[in-house]
């Protein structure tokens, strides 16, 4: 894990930095460890099944609660000492559907800008952009109840956007979509990346949405096992194919290859 | 859609900041509310049944006598009118708070505690919205009770009761949401009334004076002197007449802040309860 990537050496700096986090509920450890890296420009899959402590590693970037040892570091603010700019320059979609149903697209957009400082005519003009680019500029009236499945997931995405991040976080976004809204979703925020810049944070544990071009974080049982590049892990994990790399690596760990084999 | 919108980044938090995000969490707030329509009737006759049905049944059972703020002997529909004000906010304050935790409302707390405003001011802001939802829900019983003849003994009554009103929406909200975080295990509303709503409305001086109270139990009494819920039913009765009653404004301010205190340590990201229990989505 090479979490110490100096800025000098031409690279941009990465948009996410967490080192060292160790987290624990109780006696049990979430998080382990944690050293990882998302670079701006780029698409960063964490990729751990469920338990793995994707969830928790989120709530920590996000500030639900603080990392107790360690640090994250956003666009270089740290989370913990300068939550206010840490927090406005990421956008977050959780893994749990977060829109009010009730409300119209717009409204639920309106809301967030709110959250963000942003005012009325600022944030009009910027969820008109920001839907738009989702394509759902359409659907701007209608109630959130009304859209599918994928629209509620771009609207999230929207919504993300709206106070313009550098980072983009998302939890398991595909969660409960279908393989053609998966696509769609996932050719959206690689195109966010290639048009802005901006980094990504992408947590899942299906490694079909994987891409050649991405860079991997496997994380289980609270811990990074490997990080790189594709080829980096399929070195790493003896083969080609990267679902069956990851599970090799995971597999040094603990016995769970066999019976995970899908 | 640039990256690059550092500046409109609150790293400097300006103070129209912090009011656009304060009318923006109100303004959701209202909006819900409205399009809750089955919330807003079940707000609205829930006090209305005790009123219409409850106290007139006991009006020939229990005779109030002549106590402060009344200066004439009353009918005892206008005795628990301050009550039951207090209810819909009891029932407001903990309805709104615990939501947002229980049902699929935890998205939207986190959807709130991602905003880069301080944490308190978040959860103050969470509180004002609550308030504005209950004063609508109060002056909508306070309209319908006008007519069944419940009114103050001067009109100006509906504005002097204003500022009480706010005050006990703040110490009842931030009850709620001090709760919210604390008791987790308090799955359903049904638990929530069973062990907080009906204790603190009954042990209180909604319903009869606290003479009459002490003359049956002594000790009951004394739960009744304690419990804020009768202080924000006496701070709101005597504010319906004009008057102020020093005592449960004392009580009523001081609970505030202690609710608050206790809701913003357990929301508080370093030392609250969120992430030693693994946060609100632990349950997954």
């Amino acid at each position: 894990m090479n979490a110490d990537t100096p800025t000098s050496a031409g690279l941009p700096e990465a948009s996410l930095v967490v080192k060292g986090v160790t987290h624990a509920f109780g006696p049990k450890k979430a998080l382990d460890d944690v050293s990882l890296e998302a670079p701006s420009s780029a698409f960063t899959a964490l990729v751990g099944q469920n338990g793995a402590g994707k969830t928790t590693l989120f709530s920590l970037i996000t500030r639900l609660y603080d990392n107790r040892s360690g640090s994250i570091r956003v666009l270089g603010h740290d989370v913990r000492r300068q939550p206010a700019e840490a927090l406005s320059r990421m956008g977050v979609v959780f893994q749990s559907r977060t829109l009010d149903l009730e409300l119209s697209v717009m409204q639920n957009l309106l809301y967030h800008a709110a959250l963000h400082g942003i005012g009325r005519s600022a944030a009009k003009r910027a969820a008109a952009t920001a839907l738009s680019r989702v394509g759902l500029e359409s659907r701007a009236k209608d109630r959130v109840r009304a859209l599918s499945g994928g629209q509620m997931r771009r609207v999230e995405i929207a919504r993300a956007l709206l106070h313009g991040p550098s980072l983009l976080l998302l939890d398991e976004p595909t969660t409960g979509l279908d393989i053609g809204s998966r696509r769609q979703l996932l050719e959206e925020v690689r195109r966010l990346i290639a048009e802005d810049g901006i980094g990504v944070l992408w947590a899942t544990h299906l490694v079909d949405e994987i891409e050649v071009a991405d860079r991997v974080v496997a994380l289980h049982k609270g811990r990074v096992m490997a990080s790189g590049s594709v080829g980096e892990i399929r070195a790493r994990g003896k083969s080609e194919d990267v679902g069956a790399a990851f599970l090799r690596i995971i597999g040094e760990d603990d016995e769970a290859l066999s019976r995970v084999s899908a | 859609m640039s990256v690059t919108t550092g500046s409109a980044a609150p790293g400097g938090v300006s103070a129209r900041g912090y009011l656009i995000c304060l009318l923006g969490v109100v303004w959701r707030e209202g909006l819900r509310f409205l399009h809750q329509r089955g919330r807003f009737l079940s707000a609205l006759v829930r006090p209305l049944v005790w009123l219409f049905i409850f106290a007139a049944g006991f009006r020939a059972t229990l005779g109030v006598s002549i106590i402060p703020p009344y200066e004439t002997y009353i009918l005892y529909e206008v005795y628990i009118a301050p009550g039951l004000i207090a209810m819909i906010q009891l029932f407001n304050g903990l309805q709104s708070s615990l939501s947002m935790v229980y049902d699929r409302e935890v998205g939207a707390m986190r959807i709130l505690l991602v905003s880069p405003y301080p944490r308190w001011f978040l959860l103050v802001s969470k509180l004002v919205a609550g308030i504005a939802v209950s004063l609508l829900q109060v002056y909508a019983f306070l309209l319908v009770a006008y007519f069944w003849d419940v009114q103050p003994d001067n009109p100006i009554g509906y504005l002097t009761v204003l500022p009480a009103l706010v005050l006990t929406g703040f110490m009842l909200g931030a009850m709620g949401l001090a709760m919210s975080s604390v008791f987790k295990q308090l799955e359903n509303f049904a638990s929530v009334m069973n062990f907080v709503i009906f204790p603190m409305f009954f042990a209180s001086s909604a319903l009869y004076p606290l003479w009459r109270v002490q003359q049956a139990s002594e000790p009951l009494y004394a739960i009744c002197r304690f419990n804020p819920f009768t202080h924000a039913v006496e701070l709101i009765r005597f504010a319906l007449y004009g008057q102020v009653e020093w005592t449960s404004l004392t009580v009523v301010l001081c609970c505030s802040a202690v609710f608050l205190g206790a809701a913003v340590f357990a929301y508080d990201p370093s030392v609250g309860l969120t992430g030693r229990r693994g946060g609100p989505d632990a349950a997954r």
